[in-house]
C-alpha cells in the first residue's frame, strides 16, 4: 500500500493541475474546516513518528509548542538531508512537490503558523525551483498567500538553501543556521517548542513527516494508525544504497522483511553478480551496522522485519536502528574497516567544534581507523578506537557525537576479526579484502 | 544610514537584479531580522562575484545587511559550499563518503586526478577545473556521482567522465 507515493509516476504530477486532478489538496479543505486542535488529535491517533531520524511523536511534538499570546509560531520543515545513504526527501520534493506544500499548508494551520521555512541543503539547488514554482502554483489557486480559502488564515512557505553542513539537519543548529549564523547546536532546553527561530515557538519537522500528514487528515489518523505494525504505523520511505541491483527510493510497509526488500525483484532485486550479503547499515550512517547473520535473522532467530521494532531487536548488541531509512548494503567483497573510515571522516569534517568530545574524537578514531586500515595499526589501536568511541558517546551537547561513535563501536562489536586480521596481515590487507572469512567460525553462513 | 540603494558606489556591485533579488530575500524574514537572509545572499553574491568570497565580496554583504563584517567571516568560513579562495571555472565535487565508496568512487577519482594530472583541492593551470572531493551529496543510490554547478552528475563511469570533461573544455557545460 503506498500512501506517499502513489501518484509519483503520473505525467506532471510535479504540477499544479495533473496534481489536483489526482486528488491533491483535499487534506486542506478538509483540514481547514477543523480546528487546529482537532488536526493535532488526528496526529496523535494516527501514531506517526518522525521519519527525520529520531521516529518520535509527531503528534505528541506538536502539542509541546508553546503558544504565548501575541509571539509568532513557525513550523520549519527540514529538508537538509545530509546522512549518508538518505535521499528520500529529495525524490519527494523532486517529484511530488505539491505533497510536501499540502502537508504544510495543514500543518501549518495546525500550529498556527503564518510563515513557514523549508530548510533545504544547499547543494540541492535545483530543487529550491522546484519548490518555488509549486508554491506560486498553490497561490495562485488559493492554497496559499492571504485568507486561504475564505477561512481567514493566512500562510507564506519560503525556501532557505543552507549552504553545505550536516550538522544543520540537527533542530537547533538548522535554527541557528536560519538566523544566518554559524550551524551550532543549542544547548536544550529551552526547546525549539518554546524558544525556537527568532526566540519564537518553533516545530521542527521533517520532509516526510510533513507529507505524511496528508494521508492521516484524508484517510484519518485512526485509520492511519491501523496501517503497519506496533508503534510503526503507516509507511515508510526507504533510499536503498550500496551494492544493489535497484538501488533507489521506496515506499514500504512495516510488515515487508529486511530479506524480501533486499533480494525480491519488486524491492530492491538482489545484490549484483550474484555476491553474498556482508553487512548492512538500515537506517543511514549514525546506525549501527549489522552482520548479514543479524539482519535477516534477530538473535533469536526470528524474521527481521523493516520496521522501528524489529531493526532495534537485540538494542546495540545484535539489532540496529530503522533512523532515516538510508539503506546501505555492503556485499562481501566490501572492507568494514575502510567502509567505517570514510564515515568517521564525515563526521569529523562535519562536527561543528563545540565539544571537545566530539572535535578532537572525530579527529582521533578518523586517524586512528585510517592507520588500521593502511597497514599501520596496532593491536591496541582497536582498544583504543573502542575507548575514544565509549568517551564521546553522552558527552556532546548535541547527538552528532553518538551518532559519530555508533557506527565505529558497532563495526568493532561484529567484525574485530577483519580489523585484527588488518593488523596482522597489513601487506595482505592492501591488496585484497577480508572479505567473508568473518563468518568462518561460525555455523550461520549468509548464503541466502 | 546606509541602505541597499547607497551601496551603489562602493567597488563590489550587485546588478540591478540581483538587488532586487535581495530585497526580495531580506524580504522573506520577520522585520528587524534581516541577518536570516545571510547565506541566500552569500550564494548570490558566490555566483555573481567569480564562484568565491574576497573579502571586499563578503564586507560588501555585511553593508547590504547592516551587520558586521565578521559575521559574514564567520559564515562563509562554516559552510563547504562557500569558498573563500578562488576555484576554477568548473569544480568537480566528487563524493567520496561510503555509499559512493562501495560503488566505485576511488576509482573515478583517481581517474580524474590523472586525466587533469591535479590532486584533490588543486585547480589546473588553465584555470578550468578544480577538483574537491566531497562528502554525501544525497545522491548515494545513483552512485558515484558529483556535483558541477548546479547539477549532478550520476552513475559516473570513465567514458562520462571524458564527456563531461570535453562538454567543459568546450563550453558546452550548463552550471546553472
Ligand atoms: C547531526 C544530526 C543531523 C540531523 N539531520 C537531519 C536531517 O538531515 N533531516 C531531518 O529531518 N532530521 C535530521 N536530524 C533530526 C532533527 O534534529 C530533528 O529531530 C528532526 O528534524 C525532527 O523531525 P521529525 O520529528 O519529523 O523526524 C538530525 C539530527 C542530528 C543530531
Ligand atoms: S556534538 Fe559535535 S556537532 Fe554536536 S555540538 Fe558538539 S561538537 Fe558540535
Ligand atoms: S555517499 Fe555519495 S552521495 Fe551519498
Amino acid at each position: 500500500m503506498k500512501l506517499l507515493l502513489e501518484n509519483a509516476h503520473i505525467e506532471g504530477i510535479r504540477y499544479y493541475d495533473a496534481y489536483r486532478k489526482h486528488g491533491g489538496y483535499r487534506s486542506v479543505e478538509k483540514a481547514l474546516k477543523m480546528t487546529p486542535d482537532e488536526i493535532v488529535d488526528e496526529v496523535k491517533k494516527s501514531g506517526l513518528r518522525g521519519r527525520g531520524g529520531a521516529g518520535f511523536p509527531t503528534g505528541l511534538k506538536w502539542s509541546f509548542l508553546a503558544k504565548p499570546e501575541g509571539v509568532p509560531r513557525h513550523l520549519v520543515c527540514n529538508a537538509d538531508e545530509s546522512e549518508p545513504g538518505t535521499f528520500k526527501d529529495r525524490y519527494l520534493m523532486e517529484f511530488l512537490p505539491h505533497l510536501l506544500i499540502e502537508g504544510l499548508i495543514v500543518s501549518s494551520f495546525a500550529l498556527g503558523s503564518n510563515a513557514t521555512y523549508i530548510y533545504i541543503r544547499g547543494e540541492y539547488a535545483w530543487i529550491p525551483d522546484i519548490l518555488e514554482r509549486a508554491i506560486q502554483e498553490a497561490k495562485n489557486n488559493g492554497f496559499l498567500g492571504k485568507n486561504i480559502l475564505g477561512t481567514g488564515f493566512d500562510l507564506e512557505i519560503y525556501v532557505h538553501r543552507g549552504a553545505g553542513a550536516y550538522i544543520c539537519g540537527e533542530e537547533t543548529a538548522l535554527i541557528e543556521s536560519l538566523e544566518g549564523k554559524r550551524g551550532n547546536p543549542r544547548i536544550k532546553p529551552p526547546f525549539p517548542a518554546v524558544q525556537g527561530v527568532w526566540m519564537r515557538p518553533t516545530v521542527v519537522n521533517n520532509v516526510e513527516t510533513l507529507a505524511a500528514i496528508v494521508p492521516i487528515i484524508n484517510m484519518g489518523g485512526e485509520a492511519y494508525g491501523n496501517i503497519g505494525v506496533g508503534k510503526s504505523t503507516g509507511t515508510k520511505l526507504i533510499s536503498a544504497c550500496g551494492n544493489l541491483n535497484k538501488p533507489g527510493v521506496y515506499e514500504i510497509p512495516f510488515d515487508l522483511s529486511v530479506e524480501d526488500f533486499i533480494y525480491s525483484d519488486e524491492w530492491c532485486g538482489g545484490i549484483p553478480n550474484g555476491k553474498r550479503l556482508k553487512a548492512c547499515i538500515p537506517g543511514g550512517s549514525s546506525v549501527p551496522i549489522v552482520p548479514a547473520n543479524l539482519l535477516t535473522k534477530t538473535a533469536k532467530g526470528e524474521t527481521r522485519y523493516m520496521n522501528y521494532e524489529s531493526l532495534s531487536d537485540g538494542g546495540f548488541q545484535t539489532g540496529t536502528m530503522l533512523g532515516s531509512g538510508g539503506f546501505i548494503v555492503l556485499d562481501e567483497d566490501q572492507c568494514v574497516v575502510k567502509h567505517t573510515m570514510t564515515l568517521a571522516h564525515f563526521y569529523m569534517h562535519e562536527s561543528c567544534g563545540q565539544c571537545s568530545p566530539c572535535r578532537e574524537g572525530t579527529g582521533w578514531m578518523w586517524r586512528i581507523l585510517k592507520n588500521i586500515e593502511y597497514g599501520k595499526g596496532k593491536m591496541e589501536d582497536i582498544d583504543l578506537l573502542w575507548d575514544v568511541q565509549r568517551r564521546i558517546e553522552g558527552n556532546t551537547i548535541c547527538p552528532l557525537g553518538d551518532a559519530a561513535a555508533w557506527p565505529v563501536a558497532a563495526a568493532i562489536r561484529h567484525f574485530r576479526d577483519e580489523f585484527e586480521w588488518h593488523v596482522l596481515n597489513p601487506d595482505e590487507a592492501q591488496v585484497r579484502n577480508y572479505g567473508l572469512a568473518h563468518y568462518a567460525d561460525r555455523r550461520e553462513i549468509p548464503a541466502l | 544610514m546606509e541602505t541597499i540603494e547607497n551601496m551603489a558606489n562602493t567597488e563590489v556591485q550587485f546588478s540591478e537584479q540581483a538587488l532586487n533579488k535581495v530585497k526580495e530575500i531580506i524580504h522573506r524574514y520577520p522585520e528587524g531580522k534581516q541577518k536570516s537572509a545571510l547565506i541566500p545572499i552569500l550564494h548570490l553574491a558566490q555566483d555573481q562575484f567569480g564562484g568565491w568570497l574576497d573579502v571586499p565580496v563578503m564586507d560588501y554583504v555585511a553593508g547590504l545587511l547592516q551587520i558586521k563584517p565578521i559575521e559574514v567571516y564567520e559564515v562563509a568560513t562554516f559552510y563547504t559550499m562557500f569558498n573563500t579562495k578562488p576555484v576554477g571555472k568548473y569544480v568537480f565535487e566528487v563524493c567520496k563518503t561510503g555509499p559512493c565508496m562501495l560503488n566505485g568512487s576511488d576509482d573515478i577519482i583517481k581517474y580524474i586526478e590523472e586525466k587533469l594530472g591535479i590532486k584533490p583541492g588543486e585547480t589546473t593551470a588553465d584555470g578550468l577545473f578544480t577538483l574537491k572531493p566531497a562528502e554525501c551529496l544525497g545522491a548515494c543510490g545513483y552512485a558515484p556521482m558529483m556535483q558541477l554547478g548546479k547539477f549532478y552528475k550520476e552513475h559516473l563511469t570513465r567514458e562520462k567522465v571524458d564527456q563531461i570533461i570535453e562538454q567543459c573544455r568546450a563550453g558546452k557545460m550548463e552550471l546553472n
